[in-house]
This record gives structure tokens, C-alpha cells and sequence, in this order.
């Protein structure tokens, strides 16, 4: 895609190049690639959650009409088994599979309906196994893989079956005793990304042994470093571009057809799409890890807290993807943004035979939050005091020490964004009667406003920006200028519907001054890497490096005249380990900076048939400083939205570890009427390490959301609620 | 696939009985699914679109009739909204207005779903189901039209032509339980029509729709009767218990907005 318009500079209000073609249907996702020749690609899954294979007979698949190739882990050329940080995943089922929609072979055919055909005909010998889907159990059962993939990585040495990290973070004197204690038990259900646009892609053979692979993912350079190893090719060989991207929200970080479609087309050497139905994408991403988290909280009196004790269970299903940074993650920010002097923090991640789990946006914050938040209103109602003043009471500030003993020198404004989202003022009660999709229930018409009773909650959390424990993420950008002054930029960040192609174009247009920019298309074969569109990075990362490859460029061009062409690197601050003893950081910090937000709910429940109508959302977010701040508003909308979702419907039910709904009939997902308007105050306090002063935006409110919503029903019906999604059943109380 | 369409009524159940294997496609709005999701593979479709007799609806000696053909749009719509007012809001909870504009009354027939939200309505409303074939019409009560789950009394060359119902004479109305505000399949729904006698038919709370009867006098034991008669299951959309539970509160209400 290489675009122009809209034009504007840093911190203007700027429509999204992409926000029309996408509107309007013209916007080309990654289903709509075509080439001419190509084939389709088709992936047979395992119908188990746990078997061993015993033998796979592709005689009838392979005379079906129009197939041109079925291949199975004998076919893989190079790596056998590859992995986002531990190569622990088959590319295909070696001889055994591990969860439900595993892949255990592929085919290539001239038409899709063939290759589903064909697939039907691949007759697979399975010996069903016990499948270990309680992951409390897990600790003790068979070890689901040979090896001990995380094994050895600077994390804790944990010889338990099962563990892909054990993390203790342990700080001061866990055992200090408050005036006042509060523990509950908290669950979470696995939450699916839902990217509207299915896993697609496709690759075409170079003619030459290499191939290209255009697909929807977050971060080419990565794909590219799993794909080359396993097609037994120099990375070079692999080019990945950016093809249109329907949204990915974490669930894009790991593969799903690139490597398959490319051994596909180096096995034809025809080009072959690949794209999933919805069913298949279920099972074609990772997930949210559910968690079961144990908390205990004491404060004096005067509601400072004096201890946070927290145990989680994070269950990573059957392969590691980022699980162990999710498990540190969740750790990281279990304590809330508040100052604690004594905690004692548990944070277990285990293989299971359940849907495999990895980055989602929220990244393990989200799940801590929802406990640590229901935790901090339980105290406020144990002491007596207003919740919002309690938070105030031992908010972090920049100077405090969190419990992994990173000191905080970046900008932190938690009070000020807990003042300001409760200064919001709530909406009135809307008198009856009303229309009734003005009530909880919704379009369904349940109620005229019988057991109708409102809440109002409040939740306050917060969350890492970019990599941590010391990985190096960096981003590159390269910048061609022209003599007639116009300007051509290269990033590979990935466009996933955040907004970072506007941010490219605002920050290469403000610091080259001029309007005549264009972005080169996102690519591998034309610049470094970006690093991922994840973990709130992407706009801080692409921000700094097109801003240094710029000024680079204006002093090259200064020196020589004429055409210049440079390419540069940002790095953010490093970070440091954990102590895998401790939980300590081994240098002056884990995490690079931190972004927080306070939200404030107004919820409606039917407390007799169990049915929520969010009536209004009011949020104060740390932002940094806005590049675009209306860019900066939709994300805080789709953040808590999906946050929201996560509160009151959103689950992937499981019998055995298969996966029971998986269709947006049965996994649902917020509809306008489930929504309400959000009013976001945006808190611009920059950042002093990052360019502009910049944070990202993405994950803070999804973090917050989820308990923030939880908390108004609480106030609502009175019932504790400890777990989400929040069923019909937990309110009503049967 | 082939694509057969008729142009008449006639043209559609002579094409009906020389190819019985054709499935009628309405609206599309389940047909597809089932197609998309690899459910079915016809090898032919009857296309009813321009089939001009199933279309609308009409009033002849106070009996209604709606063409199977009548979308949830249309039944939205006044005047047929105020006659068949628990139609009407039933209408206003299936799917979006893209599915209520393409799915019909017949389609719901068709897939005869213990959820599908036209069918407590037409049930409390006494609606008989007219079938027809090249051998002739036929008339068959809604209760014994719908004879399991997604199962009806359809022969292979039959089509459903029509509903024929009485109008509101008392009030009634609709109410289904969902997940979420909007868009979602019935956890359990109600149809209520407060006459003479007390009628209520409630969906996914059983394997077909089920009407139950009562003496007006009876209503404060009408809620039980109704949750007593229901046979819900456990399944991912919500729990028996629930649905037995949200079944008496729903009959409450339902009484409660009917009786006053
Ligand atoms: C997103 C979405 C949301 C939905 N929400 C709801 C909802 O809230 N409530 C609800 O009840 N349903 C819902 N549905 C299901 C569907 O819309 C309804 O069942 C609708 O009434 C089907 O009508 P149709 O005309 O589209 O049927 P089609 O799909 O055309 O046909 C359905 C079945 O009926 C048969 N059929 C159609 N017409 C005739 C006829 N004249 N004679 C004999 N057989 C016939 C077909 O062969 C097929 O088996 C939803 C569907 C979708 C896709």
C-alpha cells in the first residue's frame, strides 16, 4: 500500500489513510490476494485434543481430483518444529498431537472445495490419550512434551512436570501484618482476539527455491526467522510482505499458514492462498490465558497497603508461544498501580492438553488487574473508605519502588488519571418508560424495568510499553529523500488497524517538513526490522526510528546534496532480567516505561434474569503525548470494548480440551447496543525517553476494562462476581 | 449446484416433485450457513424469490395469511404489526436488519428450530401451516408441524405456502433472553397471549416450542406451570437451571405487561 493522504504532522487530529477503503469495502485484506495459477491450500486438523498418531495413509487423498500435493511432517525440509520463542510446535504432528485443531497434514488443489475434499480422504490413525485439561493437575501429570523447551532460559529452575515458567517475585517482608485483610479467589475464561479478518495468505515460489509470502501478521521479520529454518533456506531466501490485515490483537504474533503455504508452493512451485474459515481460526491462533488467581491484601488503617500476597495460574495450553513473558507480565503488574512495600508474588505458567494461549492485548495485566481490582474494593469496603479515595491513598508515583525493585523514572501519573476519570460526571438515571433497547436485555425486550438496578464501578490499571527482561526490540526505518524534496519511507511495522501507517507519514512529514511523503510498501526485502505491532510499542518504536532515519537523511542530504537513501535503528532503554531466585531486576529496570488509565463504569442489571446494559464509560488515560489523538480515542474505544467483552460474554468453552463454540454464533462479541459511548480524557504527560514524548495506547484500556466493568455490576447486585465472563447464572445467584 | 426458479406457484411444486432433492432456499439466511459451514451439499436449489403468491400477507373473513415468503421486516411493518403484535417484537429481536430484511416466516418453518423466534409467537396465536404439493393443499396445526428438533412434517414435495392465524384479539407479547443486547440466538424466549385462556409458548427450552394453557383465573400459578413444562438442557448458550429460572420470571413479567 503506498499512501499519501490524508496529510498532517504530530499531534494533529488525522483521519486514518486506511479508514475509507475499509468503510467503503475497497480496502484489500489478506483473503482477497490473488495470483494467477495459484492453488489453494487446505489444513487437516486433529479431531483430538491429545492422541498419539499411529499412521497416516494419503493414498486416496493424493488421487482426489485436483490435488496437487498432500504433505505431512515428512515433507518439512529443514526444523521439524519451530516457535515465536521456544521452537516446542511441530509444523506438522510428528506422532503425536497436543491439542484440538492441531495441524496434522496439507494440501494444495486448484480449487478449495477439492482440497477440503481431499482432506476428508487422508485417513488418520489416532490412539486417543488422557487428555490434561486441569491445570492445577497438570503439575503433577505425564509431561506432555519430552524436552524441557523453557527450560533453562534464566527462569526459575522448576523441576514440576508441566511448568513452562515458575516466576516468585519477592519483595520486603511478605508476612507484615496489616489492621485490615482482604483475600478472594478469581477466575478467568479463555478470551479469543475475534480479528474479524480469518488467518490468509499467500506464497508464491521465486522460481528460484525461494519464495514470497504476503500475509496478515505483526511482525514480518519474526515470521520470516520461523519460516526460513523449517523450509531449510537462508532467511534471505524468504521474503515476507505485509498483505491487508483484519485486525490481530496478539493473535497474529505467531504463525498460522506461513509456513504451510510455503512449503505448498515450493512443492508445486505454483502460488497457494491458504485462508481460514472462522471455525479454523478458532483453533488457528493462541489465546487469552484463563487464570485462576488467589489474592491476599493487607492495609493499616488508614487504607496503605502493607502486604500483597497473589498466587497465578496461568494455563498456556499445549505449546509455550510468549507464555512465559506472560506469565512475567502478569506477575509484573499483580499489585496494581500502588505503592507496596511487602509482596509476595507466584506466577506459574503450565502445558496443558486445553487451547494453546500466548500474547493477547493486555499481555497478562489484564487477568492480574481483574483480581488485584476487585481486591482493592473489598478493602475499601472493609475500611470503610470510598474506593476511588483508597486508590489515591497508594497510587505509584515517578520516585516509587515496584515490587520487582525497578525504581520509576519515567512519567507515571496514576493520581491524576484516578482524579480525573472520577471527576467525570455520571449520567442521570433515564426515566421509564423507555424503549427497550434502552434497557438491560437489549433488542430481546425482557424487561419494561422490573429488577432493573444500576452500578457504578471504578478500576484503575497499568502495564509495561514494548519488550521487557532485556529483549532487544528494536525498529528500523530507512528514508530515500528525493532531489525534488519528496520522501519515501520504509518500516516494516506491521498496519493491523492501530494506526501506525498515520504515524509514519505524521513523523516523517513533521521532521522532514514538507507534505510530499509517501510509505514503501511493509516488507522484509527493503528494511530491517520493526519489531511487533504488540505490546503497546509500535508507535513509540516506529515514531523513534522514522524520526532518527529523517534527521539522518536532512544531515546526509546537508553533506552531499542530491538524492540520499539511509537507514537507522532506535533502540528504547534496556532492560534487565529477573532474578530467577528473587523476582529482583538484575540491572536498573525490567520493563522501559509504563502507561496507566482509571475508568469509571455505569452499568444497569437485571438482577433477576441476569442481564447487563453498560450504560456509560468514562476513562482517563495516560498517553503520553497524542500523535493523533482521534487515532488515540478509537483505540481507547476498541480497547475497552474488548475489555468489556471480556467482562460479560466473551469465553472459549472447552469439554476436554475441544474447543464447543467455536463460531461467532456461540463465541459473541459486543454489538453496538453492547457498547456505550466512552468518554476518554486523554492525560498528556510525556514520557521523557521516548520521542515526542510518546506511550502507546492500545492495551491499557482493555486492561482496565474488564474489572471496571465487573466492579458496577458488583455495586449493582451485591454478589461478588469472581469470575469472567460474568454469566446470567453468577448474578442471579444459581 | 444447480438453480432452479420458478416463477409461479405452480411452476415451484411441479419443480419440487420432479426433482424432491432440490432444497427451497428463502431468504438464504439459515441455507447458507448450513452451506458455508459444509453442513449440506445440495446438488440443486429451489429458488422461491419470485415465487409472487408466497409473498406479503392478507386478511380474508378475520383470518390472516402470511406468505411464507413474509420477512421479519415486513412483519415489523403497521398495520401487520398492530394485529400480530408479539410477531412484531419478535421480529425485532432476530439477528440484524440485514437478516430480518432476507429471513422469512417460512424459512423459520423450514429449519424449525427450537429457537427460532417466529414460532412461540405463531404458536400462541393457534397458527396452522399450509403445505402444498402438485397432489394438493394441506392444513397442519404449528404444535404438530414442528415434530423435533429441526425436524417438521414436511413431505419431500411439499413446500409451506403460508401461516394461517387469528389477529391479537387480547394482549400479547414477546421476550427473549440472550448473552448479549442484541444479535444472539434465544437462551429461552416467551410468547404470551392473554385471552380468555392464558397462552404461552417458550423456545430453546426444550426440543420443539411448546404451547401451555391456562384459565385466565389461573395467572398466579401460570409461571410455575409454564417452567414446569419446559425440558432444558445444559448446553454452551446457558444452563437448564437458568432457563427454567429465567422461564418463570419471564411468564411473570409477561403476565404482568399483558394483564394490566
Ligand atoms: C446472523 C444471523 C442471525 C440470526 N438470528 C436469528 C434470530 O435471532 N432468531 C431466529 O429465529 N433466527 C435467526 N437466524 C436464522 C434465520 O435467519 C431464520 O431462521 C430465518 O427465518 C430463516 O429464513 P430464510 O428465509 O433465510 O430461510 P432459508 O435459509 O432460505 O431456509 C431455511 C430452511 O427452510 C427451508 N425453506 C425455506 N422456505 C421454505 C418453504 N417455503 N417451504 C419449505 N421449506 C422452506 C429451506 O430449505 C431451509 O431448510 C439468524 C441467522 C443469521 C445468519
Amino acid at each position: 500500500m503506498s499512501t499519501t493522504l490524508p496529510l498532517g504532522r504530530v499531534g494533529e487530529r488525522v483521519k486514518r489513510v486506511d479508514g475509507i477503503p475499509k468503510t467503503n469495502g475497497e480496502f484489500a485484506y489478506s483473503s482477497d490476494l490473488f495470483a494467477a495459477g495459484m492453488l489453494w491450500g487446505h489444513t487437516l486438523r486433529s479431531p483430538h485434543s491429545h492422541a498419539r498418531i499411529v499412521e497416516i495413509d494419503l493414498a486416496d487423498a493424493l488421487t482426489s481430483p485436483g490435488v496437487h500435493a498432500v504433505l505431512t511432517h515428512e515433507d518439512v525440509p529443514g526444523q521439524k518444529r519451530y516457535g515465536l520463542e521456544f521452537p516446542d510446535q511441530p509444523v506438522l504432528a510428528l506422532d503425536r498431537v497436543r491439542y484440538f485443531g492441531e495441524p496434522v497434514a496439507l494440501i494444495a488443489a486448484e480449487h478449495p472445495e477439492q482440497a477440503r475434499r481431499a482432506a476428508e480422504r487422508i485417513r488418520v490413525a489416532y490412539e486417543p490419550l488422557e487428555p490434561l485439561v486441569d491445570p492445577e493437575r497438570a503439575l503433577e501429570q505425564e509431561p506432555l512434551h519430552d524436552e524441557r523447551w523453557t527450560h533453562g532460559h534464566g527462569y526459575r529452575d522448576d523441576p514440576r512436570p508441566n511448568v513452562v515458567r515458575h516466576l516468585v517475585i519477592r519483595h520486603g517482608d511478605p508476612d507484615a501484618e496489616g489492621a485490615v485483610s482482604v483475600s478472594g479467589v478469581y477466575e478467568l475464561g479463555i478470551q479469543d482476539q475475534a480479528f474479524l479478518g480469518p488467518e490468509s495468505g499467500l506464497a508464491v515460489p521465486d522460481g528460484e527455491g525461494g519464495v514470497d509470502i504476503y500475509v496478515a501478521t505483526q511482525w514480518l521479520h519474526v515470521d520470516r526467522d520461523q519460516v526460513a529454518p523449517c523450509l531449510g533456506l537462508p532467511p534471505e531466501r524468504v521474503r515476507i510482505h505485509l498483505a491487508g490485515v483484519g485486525g490481530a490483537f496478539g493473535g497474529r504474533e505467531d504463525l498460522s499458514m506461513q509456513i504451510h503455504s510455503a512449503l505448498l508452493a515450493l512443492h508445486t512451485e505454483r502460488p497457494v492462498k491458504m485462508v481460514y474459515n472462522r471455525e479454523e481460526s478458532f483453533v488457528g491462533h493462541v489465546h487469552r490465558h484463563p487464570a485462576r488467581i488467589w489474592a491476599e491484601h493487607r492495609a493499616d488503617a488508614d487504607g496503605r497497603l502493607v502486604s500483597v500476597r497473589m498466587r497465578i495460574l496461568l494455563d498456556g495450553g499445549a505449546y509455550a508461544s510468549s507464555s512465559t513473558a506472560v506469565t512475567s507480565n502478569a506477575a509484573s503488574f499483580a499489585c496494581g498501580p500502588y505503592a507496596v512495600a511487602n509482596a509476595l508474588i507466584e506466577s506459574t505458567c503450565v502445558y496443558s492438553n486445553n487451547p494453546p494461549c500466548g500474547a493477547m492485548r493486555g499481555f497478562g495485566a489484564v487477568q492480574t488487574c481483574f483480581a488485584s481490582e476487585a481486591q482493592m474494593d473489598k478493602l475499601a469496603d472493609a475500611l470503610g473508605l470510598d474506593p476511588v479515595e483508597l486508590r489515591l491513598r497508594n497510587a505509584l508515583a515517578p520516585g516509587d519502588v515496584l515490587p520487582t525493585g525497578q525504581r520509576i523514572d519515567g512519567s507515571l501519573p496514576v493520581a491524576e488519571v484516578i482524579r480525573r476519570a472520577a471527576a467525570l460526571p455520571v449520567p442521570e438515571l433515564e426515566p421509564l418508560p423507555r424503549e427497550a433497547i434502552r434497557l438491560p436485555g437489549g433488542a430481546g425486550n425482557t424487561t419494561r424495568g422490573e429488577g432493573v438496578r444500576r452500578g457504578v464501578g471504578f478500576a484503575v490499571g497499568f502495564k509495561n510499553i514494548a519488550y521487557s527482561e532485556g529483549f532487544d526490540d528494536y525498529c528500523a526505518a530507512r528514508v530515500r529523500l528525493r532531489e525534488d524534496g519528496s520522501a519515501e519511507v520504509h518500516c516494516a511495522a506491521a498496519e493491523v488497524g492501530q494506526g501506525v501507517t498515520n504515524v509514519i507519514l505524521q513523523v516523517a512529514r513533521t521532521e522532514l517538513a514538507t507534505d510530499d511523503v509517501v510509505l514503501a510498501p511493509h516488507t522484509t526485502a527493503s528494511v530491517d526490522s520493526s519489531g511487533s505491532a504488540s505490546a503497546s510499542r509500535m508507535t513509540w518504536m516506529a515514531a523513534g526510528a522514522v524520526q532518527l532515519a529523517c534527521r539522518a537523511a536532512l544531515e546526509e542530504r546537508e553533506r552531499t546534496g542530491g538524492e540520499v537513501d539511509v537507514e537507522r535503528i532506535y533502540r528504547h532503554v534496556r532492560t534487565s532480567p529477573l532474578d530467577p531466585e528473587t523476582g529482583q531486576t538484575t540491572g536498573e529496570r525490567s520493563h522501559v516505561a509504563f502507561a496507566c488509565a482509571a475508568m469509571r463504569v455505569v452499568a444497569e442489571v437485571d438482577v433477576e434474569l441476569g442481564l447487563t446494559r453498560v450504560v456509560w464509560i468514562g476513562t482517563a488515560q495516560d498517553v503520553g503525548a497524542a500523535v493523533n489523538p482521534q487515532a488515540v480515542e478509537g483505540q481507547i474505544e476498541g480497547g475497552t470494548a474488548q475489555g468489556l467483552g471480556l467482562a460479560l460474554m466473551e469465553e472459549i468453552q472447552t469439554q476436554g480440551g475441544l474447543i464447543t463454540n467455536a463460531s461467532f454464533t456461540d463465541y459473541l462479541i459486543p454489538t453496538a447496543l453492547d457498547m456505550p459511548p466512552v468518554e476518554s480524557v486523554l492525560i498528556e504527560d510525556p514520557e521523557p525517553s521516548a520521542p515526542y514524548g510518546v506511550k502507546g495506547v492500545g492495551e491499557p484500556p482493555t486492561v482496565v476494562s474488564t474489572a471496571a466493568v465487573v466492579a458496577a455490576l458488583r455495586d449493582a447486585t451485591g454478589r461478588e462476581l469472581t469470575r469472567v465472563p460474568v454469566r446470567p447464572d453468577d448474578i442471579v445467584g444459581l | 449446484m444447480e438453480v432452479l426458479t420458478p416463477r409461479s406457484l405452480d411452476e415451484a411444486l411441479r419443480l419440487k416433485s420432479e426433482n424432491p432433492q432440490a432444497v427451497p432456499i428463502a431468504g438464504g439466511t439459515d441455507l447458507m450457513v448450513a452451506i458455508n459451514f459444509d453442513r449440506i451439499r445440495p446438488n440443486a436449489v429451489l429458488n422461491l424469490n419470485e415465487v409472487p403468491e408466497l409473498r406479503g400477507w392478507s386478511r380474508a373473513n378475520g383470518t390472516l395469511r402470511l406468505g411464507a415468503g413474509l420477512t421479519y421486516a415486513e412483519a415489523m411493518r403497521e398495520p401487520l404489526a398492530g394485529l400480530l403484535p408479539a410477531l412484531a417484537e419478535a421480529s425485532r429481536t432476530v439477528g440484524s436488519p440485514q437478516i430480518r430484511n432476507r429471513g422469512t416466516i417460512g424459512g423459520n418453518l423450514g429449519t424449525s428450530s427450537p429457537a427460532g423466534d417466529a414460532l412461540p409467537p405463531l404458536l400462541v396465536a393457534g397458527a396452522d401451516v399450509v403445505l402444498a404439493s402438485v397432489r394438493g393443499e394441506r392444513r397442519v396445526a404449528l404444535g404438530e408441524f414442528v415434530v423435533g428438533p429441526k425436524r417438521n412434517a414436511l413431505a419431500e414435495d411439499e413446500l409451506v405456502t403460508a401461516v394461517e392465524l387469528e389477529p391479537a384479539s387480547a394482549a400479547e407479547t414477546f421476550m427473549k433472553v440472550g448473552p448479549r443486547n442484541a444479535m444472539v440466538i434465544a437462551v429461552v424466549s416467551l410468547a404470551l397471549r392473554a385471552g380468555e385462556e392464558l397462552r404461552a409458548a417458550f423456545g430453546s427450552a426444550g426440543p420443539v416450542p411448546i404451547l401451555v394453557r391456562a384459565p385466565r383465573d389461573d395467572a398466579d400459578a401460570f409461571p410455575e406451570r409454564v417452567a414446569e413444562a419446559a425440558a432444558p438442557i445444559d448446553d454452551v448458550r446457558g444452563t437448564a437451571a437458568y432457563r427454567r429460572h429465567a422461564l418463570r420470571v419471564l411468564t411473570r413479567r409477561a403476565l404482568d405487561r399483558c394483564l394490566a
